[in-house]
């Protein structure tokens, strides 16, 4: 995605907390039943406004009955209500790729999943990674090439870049920058990322 | 971000909830749906979640492949069909969004993404698409991204798929379910151009689900090109686009599809260029006369008069690049 929108970055949030503000005074001064207007007959139920589902979801390796409210995001879910902080909100509309966590073994944006979209799935955080005291070789490859300044973005390209030799798209140091490229990184250890993933990668171990 | 939330066990459940309550939308990957209600661009009352329907299927039954419209971008992409028949679609694909994004990202919703228009994104500008009768932020603003084909003056925005542009190429077809049972559209007629209801970026009606894409199988194999240019190497949305897909006998073009994107509030196909192309020889003269018709009626405005330029070029280039295959 394009950073076009970035510059009114600052302005956005703002206008959005203030309005999220007094959509939530007008709910909390609305009559529950206006709330939930009356339905026809449908075949699931339906959660309305601030009302929590049921939520069935293993997290590295962890079964969650969980109950969550339906505008709640996985990134949210995971850093708010199970306080796994490894995956990281950049900028919360999927340009930035410090959320990405896996999901199915397949890598994603948790900002743009709704936590109930993810029922009886199996979802792999950065916290998921190491054995113990042990790091995980990509792990183990960011700390040694440097692959990082601040860090911020670090758990998502770690979780990006396991993905990236997982669908067999680190074949050159070309494909791994274009299969990266839902990763950005402010401080510009780009280098010194595909370096760590070409090692990974050559190393042929299991990931 | 408020709504109710729902899920859809069955196509028919899920088109007779959305006829139920006007303000619900149906949400499958959520990559573009979930942004645009972050910062309040769109506020549907209701989600109805389709993603366990069983739309997910890439078949080849006779002398088509069907796309199921829950397919996964980067599952179409990669899929052995779509990478034996049209490699063109598996090409764009892979150059829009990000993995993570295609991850999630389906056939369906990727066809009903909103335009990326900076006025339609900032709820504080004036934007016809977004709220009609305000005006377009873009026409006197920072219109650089914008149409240079087909716009209206009530809305000079792009369609922001790539997907979409092969797909139109490609003579695809749309399934679309409503109440009434199923409808098939060309793809080409699907998404609108803006005129005077630059609200409606396509031709579904309310209550409708699309179910399905159908490609005819073709010989465009040996000679497809995506040409993408944008403001970086890889994800960021297209300032001009170009899908080439080419039958060659020797070095004479026998049937050319021709499509761009960027360029317009939905796919454009470029079918006088084609038709231009039908018969002629594989040279850099012929490639630059087709441009040139292609090129017709194209407007430019204050930040996009280099795309005037560019698209003739890109035009040229993808016909060389996809003459050029073996």
């Amino acid at each position: 995605m394009s950073d076009k929108n970035k510059s009114t970055a600052h302005n956005d949030s703002r206008r959005n907390f203030l309005r999220q503000s007094s959509a939530l005074t007008a709910l909390a001064i609305a009559p529950q039943a206006v709330l939930k207007a009356a339905e026809g007959k449908m075949d699931e139920k339906i959660a309305g406004y601030f009302e929590k589902m049921p939520l069935s979801i293993e997290v590295n390796g962890k079964m969650h009955q969980l109950s969550v409210e339906p505008r709640v995001t996985l990134l949210d879910l995971l850093r708010e209500q199970l306080h796994l902080t490894g995956s990281k909100k950049g900028c919360d509309h999927g340009q930035c790729g410090a959320c990405t966590v896996h999901v199915n073994g397949s890598r994603i944006n948790s900002c743009l999943s709704l936590a109930v979209m993810n029922e009886g799935k199996k979802i792999t955080t950065i916290e998921g990674l190491a054995q113990g005291d042990k790091l995980h070789p990509m792990q183990e490859a960011f700390i040694k090439h440097d692959g990082f300044q601040c860090g911020y973005c670090t758990p998502g390209q770690i979780m990006s870049a396991i993905a990236c030799i997982k669908e067999g798209h680190a074949n050159s140091e070309a494909e791994i920058r274009e299969y990266m490229s839902g990763n950005i990184c402010r401080c510009g250890a780009y280098p010194n990322i595909v370096d760590a993933i070409v090692e990974v990668k050559n190393a042929g171990g299991k990931l | 971000m408020n709504f109710e939330y729902v899920r859809a066990s069955t196509a028919a459940g899920a088109v007779s909830m959305l006829a139920k309550q006007s303000d619900a939308v149906f949400i499958a990957g959520g990559t573009n749906l979930v942004d645009l209600m972050k910062r309040g661009v769109v506020s549907p009352m209701r989600l109805i979640d389709i993603n366990t329907l069983p739309l997910k299927e890439i078949t080849l039954s006779g002398n088509k492949v069907t796309i199921g419209a829950l397919a996964l971008n980067s599952a179409v992409s990669e899929h052995p069909l779509v990478i034996k028949h049209f490699p063109l679609l598996s090409y764009a694909l892979k150059a829009g969004a990000s993995q993570q994004l295609r991850n999630m990202a389906t056939v369906g919703g990727n066809m009903m993404q909103r335009t990326r228009c900076s006025y339609f994104y900032d709820t504080v500008m004036p934007c016809n698409k977004r709220e009609p009768g305000t005006g377009c932020g873009a026409m006197q603003g920072i219109n650089r991204m914008h149409a240079i084909f087909g716009s209206s003056e009530n809305c000079i925005a792009v369609h922001p798929s790539d997907m979409c542009v092969a797909l139109a190429a490609l003579d695809a077809s749309v399934i679309i379910r409503g109440a009434k049972g199923d409808r098939k559209i060309l793809f080409t007629d699907f998404h609108r151009l803006p005129g005077n209801t630059p609200e409606k970026d396509n031709n579904l009606q309310p209550g409708e689900l699309i179910t399905h894409v159908e490609i005819p199988v073709n010989a465009f194999q040996q000679h497809a090109y995506y040409l993408k240019i944008r403001d970086r190497a890889s994800y960021a949305f297209a300032l001009v686009s170009v899908a080439a897909a080419l039958e060659m006998q020797g070095n004479k073009i026998s049937k050319a599809r021709l499509a761009m994107g960027g360029v317009a509030h939905k796919p454009w196909r470029l079918t006088e260029a084609e038709a231009f192309l039908k018969g002629k020889e594989a040279t850099e003269t012929n490639f630059k006369a087709a441009a040139a018709l292609a090129m017709q009626g194209a407007k430019a405005y204050e930040h996009n008069s280099f795309k005037l330029q560019m698209a003739p070029n890109a035009i040229a280039e993808a016909l060389k690049k996809a003459t050029s295959k073996a």
